[in-house]
């Protein structure tokens, strides 16, 4: 299997939909002569000219509310946000349109498109431009939430994506769009809401997803040379859970911690251990702990930083923490 | 197309300008009627406590939706706002399900999810029903988009109020319709108040078109006081938009008799105003044609109230005895299920 990286996973997934329907398009900004800020839309222009990629001014509700009145009326829109920091400015779109219509039309009309983009803090980019926005959007029925980490993924969900009837909201990250791995040249696709575990281990379960995985897998790779086998589950799609994956684990391991690259405070994460404590509670033998940013506001100063960000090395010791190991 | 400031007639008790043949004249004036009548029993079951929410209510701009319609091409879509019941009613949508919609009942036009504010009528080309003040913009500008990418032929009218002037999702709409050159005619239904604040305390420019040039949209602005002259003028932004695929601002110049909504009663203006726009009421100027110019009788027209009436009662008839939604209804549409 040929070894990409995740830009070209996500450039590759959308020239295939957009060979296959005529209805899908592009649209953001710099998404086509500038070939996307993160080159994720490379050769998409000169492959579908101008009708089907489509550059914007810098006008977020504008072209998020594009979106969704074309979705309505019959074509497949991916939206790219430069960063999902700027989707704040098209918050309203999103949340009063794209998720609402549907049930508000009593099923008259549909959204079905997908609003795409990188998320979370990336390097020394200060408060503004570290947002991590799944909790914003995973707390609005109507939406789908899919947080990707690797190439296989992000090619596989986002195909899938697109020929979602609903509105997705697709989570990438700025710092891994280089990163390596394998994709099948043949067609496939990855169904929503199902989990994936990236590592199997029956002692504690890491539950993670987009950015937070490689320093999920870091850590499991950290405990198991101290003897502790991790399960590491990475949700993929947010909204809806796959409760059952995380449950099915917890119930072997008896300890789990969420590990993601996000704020602590009502996130996620809240939501994972809620839905844990209420299902599983009595196989549980140690409080599920969170790994996660601290609560306070990205900083720009790099060591700063990197108290903020979750580490290899905070997983670590919350894995010892709720293994009792001494 | 020019930007006709203040057009004729200039007096208005002048039905020689505008008033056609009896035929569209009473046609017209029962659709406008129809819709009057229906805001009347609408406000009445407020009051009664029938309705909740809010309503805002259409009584003296009825004509432009009746005159959208007379335009109206079976591809084209029309946008509108939370003030929408008037397009429904214009647009084909049956006044029982209106009401029942008002009332929270399954049979309403969006089985009771969306209420006053949330009509959405697809069949009858009433594409909402739009409750944040000026996030219509853009999602009506991605209608046309859509007609410009498939070739439909189709044109939106998207309509605002003047309230939704200052808001960023205008801007941002015009702006990419004007970019892109869009099949979409904006209609700003200028009723001089968004909410309760004039005009002059909310946008910098008195002339609303003076705005269309920066945008690259035609333009056109004027009174209205009667279905023909809107119809023709809405026309002629539709042909522009449909056949050379040019956004077009229309400025309206209208008037609501009543407040806001109703819990509004309206004190920040005087009576003289209110009365000055009953001159022009188009409904009024209508009934007045048919007997000044067309030669009916009081009574004729007394019958004809009496029909629209009696179809309104039947409509709030229908919304009081209609059922509630299941309880299982509210987990509906939330996804569509693939």
């Amino acid at each position: 299997m040929p070894e990409i990286q995740i830009r070209h996973a996500i450039r590759d997934a959308m020239r295939e939909e957009m060979t296959r329907d005529d209805r899908v398009f592009l649209m953001g900004e710099e998404v086509g002569h500038y070939k996307g800020a993160y080159k994720c839309s490379e050769g998409l222009l000169e492959e579908f000219g101008e009708r089907r990629v489509i550059d914007t001014p810098i006008a977020e509700t504008g072209f998020a509310g594009v979106g969704i009145g074309a979705a309505m009326a019959g074509l497949r829109p991916i939206i790219e946000f430069m960063t999902f920091n700027f989707s704040a400015v098209a918050f309203d779109q999103i949340l009063n349109n794209a998720a609402k219509i549907h049930h508000m039309t009593n099923g008259q009309h549909s959204v079905p498109m997908v609003f795409r983009g990188p998320n979370a803090g990336a390097h020394m980019l200060g408060s503004t431009h570290s947002q991590a926005f799944e909790p914003f959007y995973a707390h609005i029925p109507g939406l789908i939430v899919v947080a990707v980490a690797t190439p296989y993924d992000a090619k596989g969900l986002l195909k899938t994506a697109i020929r979602d009837p609903n509105p997705v909201i697709f989570l990438e990250s700025e710092l891994m769009y280089g990163v390596k791995g394998e994709v099948p040249e043949e067609e496939y696709l990855i169904p929503l809401g199902v989990a994936d575990t990236k590592r199997s281990g029956d002692d504690v379960t890491v539950i993670t997803w987009g950015q937070g995985v490689p320093v999920a897998l870091k850590a499991a790779e950290l405990a198991a040379e101290q003897g502790i086998e991790c399960d590491v589950i990475d949700l993929r799609t947010l909204r809806p859970l796959d409760m059952e994956s995380v449950l099915e684990s917890v119930r072997r391991t008896n300890r789990a911690i969420v590990l993601f690259h996000g704020w602590p405070y009502g996130g996620v994460g809240c939501e994972i251990i809620a839905q844990i404590q209420e299902q599983a509670f009595d196989h549980l033998d140690a409080p599920v702990l969170r790994v996660c940013y601290e609560d306070v506001p990205m900083p720009y100063a790099e060591n700063l930083e990197n108290l903020v960000l979750p580490t290899p090395e905070r997983g670590l010791a919350a894995i010892r923490e709720v293994s009792y190991a001494r | 197309m020019t930007n006709d400031k203040d057009s004729p007639p200039a007096d208005p008790g002048n039905y020689d300008a505008y008033f056609t043949s009896r035929e569209n004249d009473l046609r017209w004036y029962r659709e406008m009627l129809r819709i009057r009548r229906f805001e009347e029993m609408a406000a009445r079951s407020y009051t009664r406590g029938k309705i909740s929410g809010f309503l805002h209510l259409y009584i003296g701009q009825e004509a432009i939706a009746v005159a959208t319609k007379e335009i109206l091409q079976p591809q084209d879509r029309v946008v509108s706002t939370y003030r929408t019941h008037g397009f429904a009613i214009a647009l084909g949508s049956s006044p029982g399900a209106c009401m029942a919609e008002m009332y929270g009942k399954a049979t309403g036009l969006v089985a009771g999810v969306g209420g006053s504010m949330h009509f959405f009528d697809r069949d009858n080309q009433l594409w909402g029903g739009y409750a944040i003040i000026g996030n219509h913009v853009p999602v009506a500008t991605g209608h046309a988009f859509a007609s410009k990418y498939l070739g439909d032929n189709g044109v939106t009218f998207c309509f605002l109020g003047d309230g939704a002037l200052a808001i960023g999702p205008t801007h941002e709409g015009w702006t990419l319709a004007g970019i892109w050159q869009l099949p979409i005619v904006f209609v700003v239904e200028n009723n001089r108040y968004s909410m309760g604040t004039p005009l002059e305390r909310s946008i910098p420019v008195n002339d609303v078109t003076l705005k269309a040039p920066g945008y690259n949209m035609a333009g056109d602005r004027f009174r209205v006081t009667s279905v023909a002259e809107t119809a023709e003028r809405l026309a002629a932004a539709a042909k522009l938009a449909r056949e050379e695929s040019r956004p077009v601002l229309v400025e309206l110049l209208t008037y609501r008799f009543r407040g806001h909504s109703m819990s509004d009663p309206a004190k920040y203006r005087d009576r003289e105003e209110v009365a000055e726009s009953r001159s022009w009421d188009p409904l009024e100027r209508t009934y007045n044609a048919l007997m000044k110019r067309h030669g009916m009788t009081e009574e004729a027209l007394e019958e004809l109230d009496d029909e629209v009436v009696a179809e309104m009662e039947a409509a709030v008839e229908f919304a009081e005895n209609s059922p509630v939604p299941e309880p299982s209804a509210r987990f509906k549409n939330i996804l569509v299920e693939s």
